[in-house]
């Protein structure tokens, strides 16, 4: 049985699919077949993040109405071969999606693949309640801001009460944290909501810090999901965060502030 | 704690009240989310009543929904003004005579 795992958070532009590109190509990058499908239809971009926008033939509404089957509509990843893309439909609406359709969708692939990642649209409407219904576990996407902290929080509230395990009073979906976009010199600064100011609200169980960062950019521009970029802080953190979720024990990063030593004598920001 | 830090002076920092504005938000929104829906309309619907025969002020009904593992419990609680109850009183001794 394959594992759902629903990246979400409410607000939108926070980075969901970033998210989704990054964890789904590091999943795979240790050897676990999976797959990752868009469920924002009529506003794709997952295609476009993982580069294989010119690629996409069949989408996941051509599966679900039975005009295509799974294996035309999956794409195969460019780098990885243990990954796999369904891609949104661009043309249609989003009610284009049936409950049972997701659910059929979701059961096919359960039969080849280990892990199954759904890229949540933002909102909490239709798209966003099927991105999240049949998931095991959620990653819960916030920025340090008062807005998207809001509305993580109100995705929490759903997660708990519209779910299908909520709905079949089964184990609650496990619920992560993953702060992005974290800026520790605002942070120390007073500028940003810290790591613990999200915490104390949220108390999630905090699976990682994506720091505020320059790579994600370059690797959207470029259609390579930002976890390939090793080098770089983002691309670190992602593969932590991957690591973590499998289970290993590794020390929070990029939490601190890098202070030269004068800097660190005058306090200064 | 840094040098300079002893000459700062202390400006208010945005950190600390977006903290404060999120815990005083969610707690509301926590509170409102597993009660019925109907809650807030039944609130207002009431208030009309009630309004229609003494004049309260928005904060003078509330209306709780608890739950336990047992049984959920609608109360109404309705402070009456002052003034109101007093010259209900005297409408009651004047109807006497």
């Amino acid at each position: 049985m394959a594992r759902v795992v629903v990246v979400t958070s409410g607000k939108g532009g926070v980075g969901k699919t970033t998210t989704s590109a990054a964890i789904a190509m590091g999943l795979a990058k240790r050897g676990h077949k999976t797959a990752v499908i868009d469920f924002d239809v009529g506003l794709r971009n997952l295609d476009l993040i993982m580069g294989c926008e010119r690629r996409v033939v069949y989408d996941f509404v051509n599966v679900i109405n039975g005009e295509a089957n799974l294996n035309q509509a999956l794409i195969r990843d460019k780098n990885c071969n243990q990954l796999y893309i369904l891609p949104a439909s661009q043309t249609r609406d989003k009610d284009a999606l049936s409950l049972e359709g997701v659910g059929r969708v979701l059961e096919e692939l359960s039969k080849e693949f280990k892990y199954i990642v759904c890229d949540s649209p933002a909102g909490i409407e239709r798209g966003a309640y099927l991105a999240m219904y049949y998931a095991d576990d959620a990653l819960v996407v916030t920025n340090p801001e008062v807005s998207s902290v809001r509305d993580s929080d109100r995705m929490l509230g759903i997660l708990a009460s519209k779910s299908r395990r909520a709905e079949l009073a089964m184990d609650p979906i496990k619920e992560y944290l993953l702060l992005t976009r974290y800026d520790p010199s605002r942070v120390d600064s007073g500028e940003m909501l810290s790591l613990e100011d999200v915490q104390e609200i949220l108390s999630l169980h905090l699976l990682g810090i994506i720091p505020e960062s320059k790579s994600v950019l370059t690797a959207s521009n470029a259609g390579v999901p930002v976890i390939l970029d090793e080098k770089s802080d983002a691309g670190q953190a992602y593969a932590d965060v991957v690591a973590r979720y499998l289970g290993e024990k590794r020390p929070h990063r990029f939490i601190e502030s890098k202070k030269g030593f004068l800097r660190k004598l005058f306090g200064g920001k | 704690m840094s040098l300079l830090d002893y000459f700062k002076l202390s400006k208010p920092k945005t950190a600390t009240l977006a903290k404060e504005r999120l815990q005083i938000l969610v707690a509301h929104e926590r509170y409102y989310r597993n009660k019925p829906s109907y809650l807030p309309q039944l609130q207002e619907e009431l208030m009309q009543v009630i309004r229609k025969y003494v004049q309260v002020d928005q904060d003078a009904i509330s209306v709780k929904f608890e739950q336990d593992e047992n049984q959920e419990t609608l109360e109404l609680n309705i402070v009456l003004p002052d003034t109101q109850s007093n010259s209900a009183r005297e409408h009651i001794a004047r109807d006497v005579f």
